[in-house]
């Protein structure tokens, strides 16, 4: 199982990055592996839509579950679209913590935007 | 000719300014016309008092996708550069609230799987104003992000007899809604006041202004409080100061009953003639 992590740098051991749209990086990571591999966010900089262009990014990565600290309403309804779960981080510190407790079952899913959103246009 | 009055900085007297160098021109042949592009929160109307006759709705092209047609291709998602429509697997979302109604999506599809539907995001109203002057503003509606396709509108939906000067009143900031405000202006009218809050914002402004390669004129409002670095900075940017109005009690007394700096003190007429020749005499 794969899932993405939003961090601040790119490794297992990164710091969470708690946006989503806005996050530095994504690391991916093999749930019974270990394995993961990073990318930089596309979108980290961008003047809007930041939200969805991130969702698309996850969506072409191939992964099933998303871990950040907030999903606004754009990147909520384009993740949910392609049946991607959300999980809010909780008090996962780290890419490598927050996969530990996604295996431990002590991550909540996020049922709704967890903010009201930044989009403009 | 077009002059924008603009500031950076909200609540410097863009709208005192504008309103007060319209009236000042009433009587110069043809009236000017009067643009209110502060479309988020419009009220030049509460100096000029216009009588509204005419009203017209704003729209923008919002595409919806036909998912028989579509072959999730992503090219509409790859052309957005607002990512308003993504491609999420199989699947070709929209999110309106991003899109800006430029129409690529529509264009480079191949199956021409994407329909445009209009979606109304503002208004647009003109009548004539104290003396005659035409006059005319923009709304954006409540819960919509987007004033630049309102301001663009606007700009244009009265057409300038030749020779007509425009006024238009621009928005507070430096961003996109002020860039459109500013953008085919003859002449920007930066009106600051001698504060640091003033002269922070008069920078950002006189930045966009020269992105733009459109001439600056200052007029400093409350003049005589804070500091002389508004000046200086003038001075440094070879800035001409076109007029100050100074810091006084009557004057903000009269701007809060809705009069504008011709009605509090009718000297102003003639200060406001030498102002827009100035400007003239700067093109």
């Amino acid at each position: 199982m794969k899932i993405v992590i939003s961090a601040i740098s790119p490794d297992l051991d990164s710091v969470i990055d708690p946006r989503f749209g806005r996050a530095a990086y994504f690391v991916v990571v093999d749930t019974n592996t270990l394995e993961w591999q990073s990318y930089p966010n596309p979108g980290a900089n961008a003047s809007g839509g930041a939200g969805t262009q991130a969702a698309q990014y996850i969506a072409r990565l191939g992964a099933g579950v998303v871990v950040s600290g907030d999903f606004g309403p754009n990147a909520y309804n384009a993740l949910d679209a392609a049946d991607i779960a959300m999980y809010l981080l909780g008090t996962s510190q780290t890419v490598r913590e927050a996969v530990e407790n996604y295996k431990a079952d002590q991550l909540a899913s996020a049922s709704a935007p967890t903010s009201p959103g930044h989009h403009q246009r | 000719m077009r002059i924008a009055v603009a500031s950076g900085k909200g609540g410097t007297g863009k709208t005192t300014i504008a309103a007060s160098l319209a009236l000042s021109l009433t009587e110069a042949g043809t009236l000017p016309i009067f643009l209110d592009g502060d479309v988020e929160a419009p009220n030049a109307h509460l100096f000029l008092n216009p009588t509204f006759e005419k009203r017209q709705e704003v729209a923008i092209q919002i595409p919806q996708v036909d998912d028989d047609k579509c072959t999730y291709c992503g090219k509409c998602a790859e052309v957005c550069q607002y990512h308003a429509i993504v491609m999420m697997g199989r699947k070709t979302l929209v999110f309106p609230q991003l899109c800006h109604g430029c129409g690529s999506c529509a264009r480079v599809c191949p199956e021409h799987a994407i329909r445009e539907t209009p979606q109304v995001i503002g208004v647009l109203e003109r009548g004539p104003a104290r003396s005659g002057i035409p006059f005319a503003r923009g709304m954006l509606n409540i819960g919509e992000p987007m004033a630049v396709p309102v301001i663009r509108q606007l700009k244009h939906w009265i057409e300038p007899r030749a020779g007509q000067l425009e006024i238009l009143d621009a928005p507070p900031g430096t961003s996109c809604p002020v860039v459109e405000s500013m953008r085919g202006a003859d002449f920007i009218l930066l009106v600051t006041e001698p504060t640091p809050f003033g002269l922070h914002d008069l920078r950002l402004a006189v930045q966009v202004a020269h992105e733009l390669k459109i001439p600056i004129g200052v007029v400093i409002n409350r003049d005589g409080i804070g500091d002389d670095r508004v000046d200086a900075f003038c001075q440094s940017e070879g800035l001409p100061i076109l007029m100050r109005v100074p810091f006084e009690r009557a004057i903000a007394e009269g701007i809060a009953r809705g009069k504008t700096l011709v009605d509090i003190h009718p000297e102003y007429t003639d200060r406001f003639r030498q102002l827009f020749m100035q400007i003239a005499a700067l093109q």
